[in-house]
């Protein structure tokens, strides 16, 4: 076997034959079972740097969310010349565009959400650009409005289904970045022109033939991303030879990537425990010290704090706090039952300490009752100081998807480098409902969108009438939607193809088809009050049941009651299963999220009175949270509910956003920490999926929408994701203020 | 057997060690001045709800009051009133290994053999003494504290169950006089005291009294800081 040396010092493995970085990383790296105590914190240097970084993020805020636009440049990977914040400082290189949080300018999701979103902030774009994009090059967006049909259309302006990636990019996808470290682009090529090989004979049909235009584009973007590399005088076309080189290498190809790609998240993977072999190695042969490691890592989240995209205000509507979701998955355990947490597990986690909190990159712990305790600790440590962390049942999804998995977004788990899912937004299930009790028509615009049932006559609601019109909804929204989904991938494919992302991943990979739902405690809590009280419909002059009477108690969702807890799971099971029947494109596989990101608050707004006493217009809760304030038996039955859930019916994940107050925990410092410590391992000892852990106490929040200025890094975790508080709108600060906090009774 | 809750709640750090849930028991003998839950006196209201019923909510919490070394705490209302429903629930929890502790104010005959058979399986006894002095007690709480302290002597000493020691701190009442050098040494002929807990006085169930329609009695008390517990605490245990 020929001699590698940047390979030098490593173990053997197939890695070293064929393209396999899980391998690579079960043969070399080194578990970590202690505690923080050997954590370094900043240098001068990364001091200086995020100094320099913070007075622009304050320059960015003052300026209404956007520092600087591109409006003539198209974005791809080689559009821009190597910017820098401050060459001297930097150690990690790479931005965008030319310039720190300057948006680059990305039409390939769609021209006309491109030029809006630049006029929100008040840019024009190159009247030629604009041109060119409408004229003589179609856009995703124009492609899937080619194809909706009416039903669709209809559908989607009454908000039955929305937040559908038709008019931006899909994302969700994630290139598996550490294999431009570790194998260099050259050898990356190589295999990818093998690949296209391996077709050369194969029948010309249409999936060949997609297939062997992909590969070139995918060839194509290694070769660009060999070049972008170049522009900052590096060779990444050869495997990265030290830690520096594997942090560079491994941001380049996450660069690449956001270079071209506006995806609605641009998830990093897994690399932490990854990086920490190279700087293990370096730091064991004399190279590299502690305080020189994190200084690296620092640096590298520096740059992923700065990641920007060019939003409109509609899509800030729903994603809410200019979120780009670099989620990086850190710990877990290995396939053979030890831990994957390594030192770098806690630099990457220190870095909330040594730059102060903040949303991005969106740090996701994988957790196992078998991590090490020190870890677990120094995990609860940071959340209960900064709120920015989530965590996910690494036990339970380890079972699906192996050791090597990332979390895209929020919560959706996939195999890294061979898996991935077209992003299916979700289902407004309680507005489902209320098609159920009002013959398939809008409860707020009358529209006539769904199928024609019988007329309810009855003075009250009855519980099995109620449910068998009900999954007659589902089975016709069910169809709606993912014919949407479908056409909305096959354009996006089409026309906006992620092909540096995908050359990161194997030849053949598993594709999802994920869906998802919003509303479910509003469900369960309206067919338990049909169920356990009495609720009499209230009708309008259009006889449009607009309101409801609802005498007698009922259980709510939250309490770990059975008789309420027993219909989510039933509501989540009925519509996963009519997902299940309907065909999707290129044969993915049919998953649903219980997940809202903050769209709670716009489905919310678009939802009409519901039978559990939500008003119309009033939010959702969030994911598959409780309702607000109905948790009416403390922390623990809260926990209960939402746990009993089903993964296997929601293998896209199921989000859980969690906020209490410090006092809660206990006392001490060390009370606290043992206490979230316990919270964590039960939850997902009871199967919990994911849950993001606020400890905060209401009055900061409040005390931040009055002085903001006082709170620039403040940072809260919404929905599986986390953001700067003060770059919320004001009704998304109400929704968060307004949200249960657990505290002391 | 049927037991009348007041309420339930699943998690609480500041009702015993680790991770507690919490029973709150319909039902109290005594009418505290400073009592901040008193809508659980009356012995009409709350939910009937069976053992096995209770038991099931408890179990599925298990995980957690296991991983804390935590456990079930009954509270009130003044639980001794429910023993009989109290000895079933805690047979069955004692079989599924869980630790109980019961936060009392005592008021209860020492003598009764059903104490011993609680005491069979009670880990810990949460022992509130509202006040040494017996025309104190009867003032502040409408019972003298006789039986209180005589049933204290009883766990303690003759059942050796441990016991923490829960005081509520009322500045000018319950340091009035020799009052606390009272307590600390009838606190000393107590054999199974692991822990002191100082409880501050405050007026955050106050609004309850109003919804009932009582009258609430105290007036310009000074509401005591950590620094002022933690004064009481040192002088009762050094």
């Amino acid at each position: 076997m020929e001699e590698i040396k940047e390979w030098k010092g490593f173990d053997d493995g197939i890695w070293r034959d064929k393209i396999d970085v899980r391998d690579f990383i079960i043969n070399n790296y080194t578990k970590y079972e202690g505690d923080d105590s050997f954590l370094k914190g900043p240098t001068e240097k990364t001091k200086k740097l995020w100094e320099i970084v913070s007075n622009l993020l304050k320059e960015e805020t003052k300026k209404g969310g956007v520092l600087d636009a591109d409006t003539s440049v198209i974005s791809n990977i080689l559009s821009h010349k190597a910017g820098y914040i401050d060459k001297d400082l930097e150690i990690i290189v790479g931005l965008q565009t030319e310039k720190p949080l300057k948006r680059a300018f990305m039409p390939n999701g769609g021209i006309r959400t491109a030029v809006k979103a630049l006029e929100q902030y008040g840019y024009s774009v190159d009247k030629e650009v604009e041109h060119i994009f409408t004229e003589y090059r179609k856009t995703h967006n124009q492609g899937v409005f080619d194809a909706y049909t009416a039903q669709m259309r209809a559908c989607r302006k009454n908000g039955i289904i929305t937040g559908l990636p038709d008019a931006y990019s899909r994302g969700r996808i994630i290139g598996d970045y550490r294999r431009v470290a570790l194998y260099g682009t050259a050898k990356l090529i190589e295999e990818k022109i093998k690949d296209k090989e391996e077709l050369e004979f194969a029948l010309m049909d249409e999936e060949n033939i997609r297939r062997r235009e992909e590969m070139a584009e995918q060839i194509n973007a290694l070769n660009e991303l060999t070049q972008m590399a170049n522009e900052y005088g590096f060779d990444i076309s050869k495997p990265a030879a030290d830690a520096k080189e594997a942090i560079q290498w491994t941001y380049f190809g996450y660069l690449g990537a956001i270079k071209e790609q506006n995806g609605a998240a641009m998830s990093i993977g897994r690399i932490s425990t990854f990086l920490d072999i190279y700087i293990q190695r370096d730091i064991e042969a004399g190279k590299l010290t502690e305080e020189e490691a994190q200084e690296l890592m620092d640096q590298l989240i520096i740059k992923l704090r700065i990641v920007r995209f060019m939003r409109t205000k509609e899509y800030s509507a729903l994603f809410a706090g200019d979120p780009n979701w670099v989620t990086e998955s850190i710990g877990g355990m290995n396939n053979n039952g030890d831990t994957l947490v390594t030192k770098n597990s806690f630099r990457i986690l220190q870095t909330l300490f040594n730059l102060g909190p903040a949303p991005e990159p969106n740090l996701t712990v994988l957790w196992s009752n078998k991590l090490p305790e020190g870890f677990k600790k120094f995990a609860s440590k940071v959340s209960i100081r900064t709120s920015s962390i989530q965590y996910e049942n690494d036990d339970l999804m380890r079972q699906y998807y192996g050791d090597d998995y990332s979390i895209a977004c929020c919560v959706s788990p996939m195999r890294t480098g061979k898996q991935m899912q077209f992003f299916g937004a979700r289902c407004n299930l309680a507005k489902s409902l209320l098609y159920a009790l009002n013959s398939g028509k809008d409860e707020i615009t009358g529209v006539q969108v769904g199928p024609v049932l019988k007329e309810i006559t009855t003075e009250y609601l009855d519980y099995d009438d109620v449910m068998e019109r009900l999954e007659e909804i589902f089975d016709w929204v069910a169809k709606v939607y993912v014919d949407a989904l479908n056409i909305i991938h096959y354009m996006h494919d089409k026309y906006a193809y992620e092909r540096l992302e995908m050359a990161l991943h194997d030849k053949d990979i598993h594709r999802t088809m994920a869906c998802g739902i919003a509303g479910l405690s509003v469900v369960a809590d309206s067919l338990s009050a049909i169920k356990y009280a009495k609720v009499k419909p209230i009708k309008d002059e259009r006889g449009i049941i607009v309101d409801f009477d609802v005498e007698g108690d009922f259980p709510c969702f939250g309490n770990d009651d059975n008789r309420v807890d027993k219909i989510a799971i039933d509501i989540q099971t009925m519509f996963m299963n009519k997902i299940r029947e309907q065909k999707t494109y290129r044969n993915s596989e049919p998953t649903m999220s219980i997940l809202t990101i903050t769209s709670n608050v716009v489905y919310g707004e678009k939802t009409g009175t519901t039978p559990d006493g939500r008003k119309k217009g009033e939010p959702f809760a969030p994911g598959a949270n409780p309702m607000y304030h109905r948790e009416k038996q403390g922390i623990i039955a809260a926990l209960n509910s939402v746990a009993k859930l089903d993964f296997e019916e929601s293998k896209d994940g199921i989000s859980y956003t969690f906020t209490m107050t410090p006092s809660v925990l206990g006392k001490t410092e060390d009370e606290k920490v043992e206490t979230l410590k316990v919270l964590l391992d039960s939850y997902f000892e009871k199967t919990g999926h994911h849950i993001n852990i606020n400890v905060l106490d209401r009055e900061v929040l409040l005390d931040a929408m009055d002085h903001p200025e006082k709170y620039p890094q403040l940072t809260i975790r919404v929905s599986g994701y986390a953001v700067n508080f003060v770059k919320l709108s004001k009704k998304h600060q109400l929704d968060i203020i307004s949200r249960t906090f657990h505290d002391v009774k | 057997m049927l037991g009348r809750i007041h309420s339930l709640e699943s998690f609480s750090t500041v009702d015993g060690p680790g991770i507690r849930y919490v029973v709150f028991m319909q039902g109290c003998n005594l009418r505290c001045k400073f009592c901040h839950n008193p809508d659980t006196w009356s012995s009409s209201c709350g939910n009937l709800m069976s053992s096995d019923e209770l038991l099931e909510k408890i179990l599925s919490v298990k995980e957690y009051l296991f991983n804390s070394n935590g456990g079930v705490t009954f509270t009130g209302g003044e639980p001794l009133l429910q023993i009989d429903f109290l000895i079933e629930i805690c047979s069955k929890l004692k079989e599924h290994g869980i630790h109980i502790a019961i936060d009392t104010a005592g008021d209860f005959d020492y003598s009764n053999e059903k104490i011993d058979k609680l005491c069979e399986y009670v880990d810990l006894f949460l022992y509130d003494i509202k006040h040494i002095d017996n025309i104190e007690h009867k003032n502040l709480t409408g019972v003298f504290n006789r039986n209180i302290l005589s049933l204290a002597e009883h766990i303690s000493n003759v059942k050796k169950i441990p016991m923490w020691i829960r005081i509520v701190y009322i500045p000018g009442i319950t340091d009035k006089g020799d009052s606390l050098d009272r307590y600390k040494k009838f606190i000393s002929t107590l054999k199974s005291v692991e822990k002191i807990e100082i409880l501050p006085y405050h007026e955050m169930g106050k609004y309850k009294w109003k919804e009932l329609g009582l009258k609430y009695e105290l007036e310009n008390i000074k509401i005591p800081d950590d620094a002022d517990c933690k004064r009481i605490h040192d002088y009762l245990t050094n």
